[in-house]
């Protein structure tokens, strides 16, 4: 699920869109490295691919319900991890930008929800040990579940975590996680299976797209100071956090019950609540006058 | 295939509209990026029961679609097939949230004032992204983000998925039509048959992603996307930049509509 701007504070923006611009920076420079301009057009291509397979429904088995393909996955797959996570920030972005899935502040969050766990940790600590080359279809299958609960569980504890660190909301951070880890875990089933059944018609047709020889390794030092980094962000934000509201059921069952606002206080309060609204609705009027007059130029 | 046909109409919208030639279109679009940055900042910088002095901002996305021809209609139809997952967020604030707030003679609880504050952050933020896009254009958006030094491999792909949008949507929707066609009470729906469509669209991505190849280098395609017209950061975009960002400053620390209000009090007999 996209992070929406109207639910993230500038702090939490702000810090996920250095942790997006630095994964993006190396991310580039490892697709530049790779000197092969043959994948500019089929990256481009391909996230227009994903952004068409997502239009896609189709019905998941044993229930009535409909899904469709993420795609973040099979990217990583297709792609390797650098590569993905530079198409499905491209992709977040024009959904940002044309549809508003998502907002430009909350770009980074979403960047790192949606791209980042599942190239940088679903695929190469999951996906590839488990189904490396030669792997059957059960095993191929069982590899993408994994992955794609992974990663899908990462994102939807990424979201949970900005959302309450933002503050906006009031769901308390339990209730949320308690609410979006099993959406997602359903949501992974769908994703695993997808990604599984497209990846092994792509290798009965054709299969030297999806296993291209040897690709060159991840360097896990870096990935590590990746990591790293991003856990020292979200463990400073859950820290502050927690040492600010330390449950938060406890809190707002505390602000239910305490200090309602007393008689005279709202008497005097009301005459300037009452010119605020009045000065709202004036405020609109201008707005609408503004936009009046610059149409009719 | 509604949501294919409807995402080929909303493309094609805003693309119409980033190509007509209004004074605001022609403005350097790393002015329009920029301030449009420093507004969503801006709205999200208010406390979680800000309602009245969000107002005020509405005036940049409103002067912008006014100035730039953008129909209301179109942004409004955008907001709310984009509104769910807000709603989903913030619809627990007013149960769990009960403290009063006093709203002229009555009070509310506190969680419908944050509500409220969400929707209008979401009204705020979204549209402005939409008007940037039908204001600026795409492709220039792009430019304008290549010469504020996002690195360029994002770059050459943000414009070569935006040129093969169109393209993949159509492909998509034909075969969804055919398969709808051909299939029956949810028969040939289900993963395996879904499995091959996905992956015979990605095959045909993949020949096309070839062809488009071939096609760059014989057009002398050596890794790199260039631009045809230079940016120029003229005075327009610099009064532009500044003048938005100074108000917008203004409105996050001055509550227009308090004043506002008060002036209309004291004026009122």
């Amino acid at each position: 699920m996209h992070m929406a701007d109207a639910l993230v504070s500038p702090a939490v923006g702000g810090t996920m869109w250095a942790a997006t611009a630095g994964t993006t920076a190396l991310a580039c420079r490892r697709v530049r490295q790779g000197l092969d301009d043959r994948r500019v057009p089929l990256m481009g291509v391909l996230g227009s691919f994903v952004f068409a397979a997502q239009m896609v429904n189709f019905q998941v088995p044993g229930t009535g319900s409909s899904g469709h393909l993420g795609g973040a996955l099979l990217l990583a797959i297709l792609l390797g991890p650098h590569a993905a996570f530079v198409v499905v920030t491209s992709v977040l972005a024009i959904q940002a930008l044309f549809f508003g899935d998502g907002g430009l502040l909350a770009l980074g969050c979403n960047a790192f929800n949606i791209g980042f766990f599942p190239a940088f940790v679903a695929y190469p600590l999951v996906y590839r040990p488990l189904a490396g080359p030669g792997a059957g279809p059960g095993r191929r299958t069982a590899a993408s579940l994994l992955a794609a609960a992974t990663g899908l569980c990462l994102g939807a504890f990424g979201v949970v975590l900005e959302t309450t660190a933002s503050g906006i909301t009031e769901l308390p951070f339990r209730l949320f996680l308690g609410a979006m880890v099993p959406i997602h875990l359903a949501i992974a089933v769908v994703e695993g299976l997808a990604t599984a059944a497209v990846v092994g018609f792509v290798l009965k047709v054709r299969p030297d797209v999806v296993e291209p020889g040897p690709a060159a390794p991840t360097p896990t030092s870096r990935l590590g100071a990746v990591f790293l980094a991003a856990a020292l962000v979200l463990g400073g934000f859950v820290s502050w956090f927690a040492s600010r509201q330390p449950d938060g059921l406890e809190w707002s069952i505390a602000k239910v019950t305490g200090r309602p606002a007393t008689a005279e206080e709202n008497a005097g309060r009301a005459a300037t609540t009452l010119a605020g609204i009045g000065g709202g609705l004036a405020t609109l009027v201008l707005v609408g006058g503004a936009g009046w007059a610059l149409r009719r130029r | 295939m509604s949501r294919i046909a409807g995402a080929i109409v909303h493309f094609g919208a805003l693309d119409t509209l980033s190509a007509s030639g209004t004074p605001l279109h022609r403005l350097d679009p790393r002015a329009k990026v920029v301030t449009t940055l420093a507004f969503a900042a801006a709205v999200a910088s208010f406390g979680k029961y800000a309602v009245l002095p969000l107002l005020p901002f509405a005036l940049f996305p409103v002067a912008l679609a006014s100035a730039g021809g953008v129909p209301f209609g179109l942004l409004g139809r955008r907001l709310l097939l984009a509104l769910p997952f807000v709603v989903l967020v913030g619809a627990l604030n007013p149960v769990l949230d009960r403290m009063p707030v006093s709203l002229g003679p009555f009070a509310v609880a506190g969680g419908w004032m944050s509500f409220t504050s969400i929707l209008l952050r979401f009204v705020l933020t979204v549209s402005a992204a939409l008007v940037l896009v039908a204001v600026t254009g795409f492709h220039e958006v792009c430019a304008a983000l290549g010469r504020l030094g996002v690195p360029r491999p994002l770059v050459t792909q943000l414009l070569v998925l935006h040129r093969y949008l169109f393209v993949l949507l159509e492909e998509a929707g034909r075969m969804e039509r055919a398969r709808s066609l051909r299939t029956f009470g949810g028969r040939g729906r289900g993963l395996p048959a879904s499995g091959a469509f996905l992956g015979t669209l990605l095959l045909r991505t993949w020949g096309r992603a070839e062809r488009i190849h071939f096609s760059m280098l014989a057009r002398g395609f050596d890794g790199v996307l260039r631009f045809e017209r230079p940016l120029r950061f003229g005075a327009a975009a610099v009064l532009f930049t500044s003048g938005w960002i100074a108000l917008f400053l203004a409105f996050r620390l001055v509550d227009v509509p308090r004043l506002l209000g008060s002036f209309l009090a004291a004026a009122a007999p």
